[in-house]
């Protein structure tokens, strides 16, 4: 089964983004294919470099990126929804003129079409948000 | 060889207090280029989404009501609105914005894009996509 | 052709779990995860609403709520997030009543 998960809400804030992680992870045990995974809405912030979460609980952020570099996943963050929150990478932070970036790894930023995307080349779509 | 899907956008939201309403636009807009079977759905206080009249001055955000109208030139026809969620909301068809789209089969005859129908047709409607996007 | 619904929200907080059942077919399953596992819990006001369907119970979201298996409703079945993942697969396809 080829599936994409759309994630609406970022880290900590609703549990949306843990559930879609540990799908996600559930789904690459049983050997099924993760065609995309994009972040949408406040979904972007799950794209920060940037948290620092307490040692005693669990770094949302970097279990993304880890398990991405893990399964050679493709996590998508959407571009017009980081513009308004402040999700950053090289060619974004040079087309809007920022003087940071902020993207952690594993992430890119890309358009809505990713999403459609997916929606058209898999078997199945989930949606986590609130 | 791509096929084409039947695409829903599940609308359930009210405009304004979150940005569901407005980033869910979005998406259809996008995604209309991709050739799909499109239909949105609202439902619940996704409704409120279509209501005429809308001044966002006070509040200072942008008024992205007048989007609606312009679906149908997107090829964006099939815009499903659940009755009985109008019904609890003291709602008729009247409070909604009459959204059209011209049938180029048609000798471009304007028809109308908004399909009321009962919960229980919404059911079978959701039923019969392919995917369901949710906000 | 099948559906599986999802419902994440509480019964008491969002009609989220109402919305789902109202627009439930035969043959579709209902997946509460997250805080709509407290639709799952015997005595409460919405327990009423499950009858007749049929429901998975994320064990997960169960254990960290604390709600033990003798406090939920007959006949839901909890589930794990490869269950999960299953009835994805075994659904024609997901709807998110968030």
């Amino acid at each position: 089964m080829k599936l994409t998960i759309q994630v609406n809400e970022g880290p900590y804030q609703h549990q949306a983004s843990d559930s879609a992680y540990h799908f996600t992870k559930a789904a690459l045990e049983k050997g099924h294919e993760i065609f995309r995974v994009f972040f949408y809405h406040d979904g972007v912030n799950n794209g920060t470099r940037l948290t620092t979460p307490p040692q005693d609980d669990r770094n949302i952020v970097k279990r993304w990126s880890d398990l991405a570099a893990e399964h050679d996943l493709d996590l998508v963050i959407c571009v017009a929804a980081a513009q308004r929150r402040g999700i950053v990478d090289d060619g974004e932070a040079e087309r809007n003129g920022k003087d940071a970036t902020n993207i952690a790894p594993g992430f890119r930023i890309s358009g809505l079409g990713q999403l459609i995307e997916g929606g058209i080349q898999s078997d199945r779509l989930v949606v986590f948000g609130d | 060889m791509s096929e084409i899907k039947k695409f829903m956008y599940v609308n359930r939201r009210a405009p304004y207090g979150t940005i569901y309403a407005w980033e869910s636009l979005e998406v259809v807009l996008i995604g209309a280029a991709f050739e799909q079977d499109v239909s949105l759905a609202f439902i619940d206080d996704g409704v409120y989404q279509l209501t005429k009249g809308q001044d966002t001055a006070g509040i200072e955000m942008k008024n992205f009501s007048p989007t609606y109208s312009a679906l149908g030139d997107y090829e964006v026809n099939k815009i499903y609105v659940e009755k009985e969620s109008l019904e609890e909301r003291g709602l008729t068809l009247d409070d909604l914005q009459h959204l059209v789209w011209e049938d180029e089969d048609d000798d471009w005859a304007e028809k109308d894009s908004i399909r009321l129908v009962s919960r229980a047709e919404m059911a079978d409607v959701l039923a019969d996509q392919d995917i369901l996007f949710n906000f | 052709m099948s559906m599986l619904h999802i419902v994440n929200k509480s019964p008491y907080e969002r009609n989220s779990l109402a919305a789902a059942v109202g627009h439930m077919k035969d043959g579709d399953t209902l997946l509460l995860i997250e805080d709509g596992v407290y639709a799952a819990v015997k005595g409460g006001a919405v327990a009423g609403q499950l009858e007749g369907k049929t429901v998975s119970v994320l064990g997960a979201d169960l254990a960290a709520r604390g709600i033990a298996a003798d406090k939920l409703v007959e006949g839901v079945a909890v589930v794990d997030y490869g269950n999960f993942v299953d009835l994805v697969e075994t659904t024609d396809k997901s709807q998110s009543w968030l």
